[in-house]
């Protein structure tokens, strides 16, 4: 007696060979989609703006004239940003996740944070931006300045902050700490000069990439409420700004209006990109070149 | 006597020694008690974080509710603040909302998936890691950066093909929005299927399974609940986006399922109030407050069904 009729197998191992060559095609171009569509974007960014990039684009002030119009002042307002939220979240989000993974009893408590730290992450940065509305610029009254929109931003990715940091602590290994102790280090004393220094590169790592959701984020800036069109820099964390996402936005919102405001806020998205491609870069390099692996 | 007086010198110095060292050890132990005071301090900065969110959003929505009934609110099909005299129905921009996001998850459930199973089953190690960081990066690009590319190239591109479609329309940005989300859903769907054990994978091959039916009879069952999760965060994430349908998708607070046309979701009216200056005090500014309070507890709805379901049904190998 027969048990398998190989016949049978031969002719249907066929067809389920082929369905399995076929699909396998179909997922391969469905995982080359995003990719095509990323380049379609690249392409049409760059040859819409790269036309209008120059010198004196960079350099210029705002100006409702296309041919005269720059971004020196966006670019002026993202970076006095990035000096409120990069000391912020650094300071909050180590210190975090120094709490948490090395002094907090794990249990209920260290629980709870960590559940409200997810939570928070999944929280739209509109909501943020609400908040930083309700908060800063009108409860403690400064307006819409810089500070603000810093401290707002700062909220926001601070929960990416805190998981890179716990990560990177981490990952480094007991047998460090526990040589530290053995020396008669305290518990702080070995937070400091051991822990903290071989898990800085991955706190770097990561705060960069926070870093970089941070400056591209519009969203929270709009509900804050950015001047559509300033012309005077700002000079402290108390002047008003703009920044690189928020003149995007008004330059896109404004092409029905002025065709060749869609070029100017191309040309704003290739120095917004290349600013994140090299954040990005600097993050890659930090992690390949100091993180050591145990 | 020399010796002596050297052990006496010596004996000064050790007691001066001790005494430093005490002190040292003084404040070294009031270093040790307050530090870990301090950073409990920070540690509470996140929770403060949520406190003010909810305290903003349900103190100023509650005073909104005390002048637009609550079931006025969530019943209403009419949305028309700024006219004399104004009605408050949430149900367009809710409406709004669900159809970007489901115009969004058709894109992006789909390509995700399809891709993880490429990244997950069928990559060679090489292949795949040139690939993944590749499809990250389209997870990096801001926002703003997908409204502009859907109102400026998407919505022209779709007028050219159907040109009763609108300059502005909920359509454009439902799609990039599901581009934009393709690479979370992907990536927390390959995790999910690279933790199936190999050796469940080698039992079906034993059985003389294709590579296909291994993937959808044994590891796709297995993965089910880090899949299903990601398709959860991925819709949090697609209602709660903000940008590409303020840019994209206008204004217009008609109800309508007609996705040729302009609609307004939860997100992008709150862009729209906000920016236009509403008067602190004012049921329009209020309004603001009731919509991102329906808007974070869809948003943390969903996080903690997609946490719940990554936990509850987890198998463990």
């Amino acid at each position: 007696m027969k048990y398998v009729d190989e016949a049978v197998v031969e002719k249907r191992m066929k067809a389920r060979i082929r369905n399995n060559s076929i699909l396998k095609f179909i997922f391969l171009l469905s995982t080359l989609f995003g990719l095509v569509v990323l380049a379609v974007l690249l392409i049409r960014v760059f040859s819409q703006g790269i036309a209008w990039l120059d010198w004196d684009f960079i350099t210029g002030r705002l100006s409702t004239d296309p041919d005269r119009a720059g971004i020196l002042g966006a670019i002026l307002g993202t970076s006095w940003l990035m000096l409120v939220v990069i000391p912020v979240t650094l300071f909050i989000g180590v210190g975090t996740a120094i709490y948490l993974e090395l002094y907090a009893k794990p249990g209920r408590f260290q629980n709870f944070i960590a559940t409200n730290i997810s939570n928070l992450a999944g929280v739209p940065s509109i909501v943020y931006g609400l908040l930083g509305l309700t908060i800063f610029v009108r409860a403690l009254e400064f307006g819409n300045v810089v500070l603000a929109g810093g401290l707002t931003l700062s909220l926001l990715v601070l929960p990416i902050v805190i998981v890179a940091a716990q990560e990177a602590i981490r990952a480094v290994p007991q047998f460090l700490s526990e040589a530290s102790y053995g020396m008669g280090a305290t518990k702080w004393q070995t937070v400091k000069k051991i822990i903290l220094p071989a898990a800085l590169p991955g706190i770097l790592t990561g705060s960069i990439l926070a870093l970089s959701r941070a400056i591209g984020e519009t969203a929270p800036l709009t509900v804050i409420g950015i001047p559509a069109l300033l012309i005077p820099f700002p000079g402290s964390f108390f002047d008003t700004f703009t920044a690189l996402p928020m003149q995007i936005y008004y330059w896109t919102l404004d092409a029905s209006l002025v065709s060749e405001y869609a070029y100017l806020a191309a040309a704003t998205i290739i120095v917004l990109l290349v600013l994140l491609f090299l954040l990005n870069s600097v993050a890659i390099f930090i992690r390949n070149k100091f993180q050591q692996r145990y | 006597m020399a010796g002596n007086s050297d052990t006496n010198k010596n004996a000064v110095n050790v007691r001066e020694m001790i005494a430093e060292k005490k002190k040292k050890k003084n404040l070294s132990n009031f270093t040790e008690k307050f530090i870990p005071t301090f950073l409990l301090l920070i540690a509470s900065i996140s929770l403060l974080t949520t406190v003010g969110i909810i305290i903003t959003l349900f103190t100023e929505a509650i005073e909104f509710f005390k002048i637009v009934p609550i079931w006025e609110f969530f019943t209403g099909t009419v949305l028309r603040p700024m006219s004399q005299n104004p009605e408050f129905g949430v149900l367009p921009l809710i409406n709004g909302t669900l159809i970007s996001t489901f115009i969004a998850m058709l894109v992006a459930g789909p390509v995700g998936i399809m891709s993880a199973i490429y990244l997950s089953e069928y990559a060679s190690d090489r292949v795949r890691r040139v690939l993944k960081p590749l499809l990250e990066i389209l997870a990096g690009i801001p926002t703003i950066v997908y409204g502009f590319f859907a109102f400026t190239f998407v919505t022209p591109l779709i007028r050219s093909i159907f040109p009763e479609v609108g300059a502005t329309n909920i359509l454009s940005p439902g799609l990039v929005m599901g581009v934009m989300i393709i690479p979370m859903i992907a990536s927390l769907s390959e995790d999910a299927m690279s933790s199936v054990p190999n050796s469940m994978r080698e039992g079906a091959f034993a059985l003389g399974a294709t590579k296909l039916e291994t993937t959808f009879k044994v590891v796709i069952p297995a993965a089910l609940s880090g899949i299903i999760s990601s398709f959860v965060l991925g819709i949090s994430r697609a209602i709660g986006e903000t940008m590409i349908v303020t840019i994209a998708s206008g204004s217009s607070k008609n109800f309508t399922f007609d996705i040729t046309q302009s609609m307004q979701t939860m997100t992008a009216y709150i862009v729209e109030v906000s920016s236009g200056d509403a008067p602190a005090g004012s049921t329009i500014y209020y309004s603001l407050y009731a919509v991102a309070a329906t808007l974070f507890i869809f948003t943390l709805l969903m996080n903690i069904l997609a946490r719940y379901l990554s936990r509850k049904f987890r198998e463990e190998y």
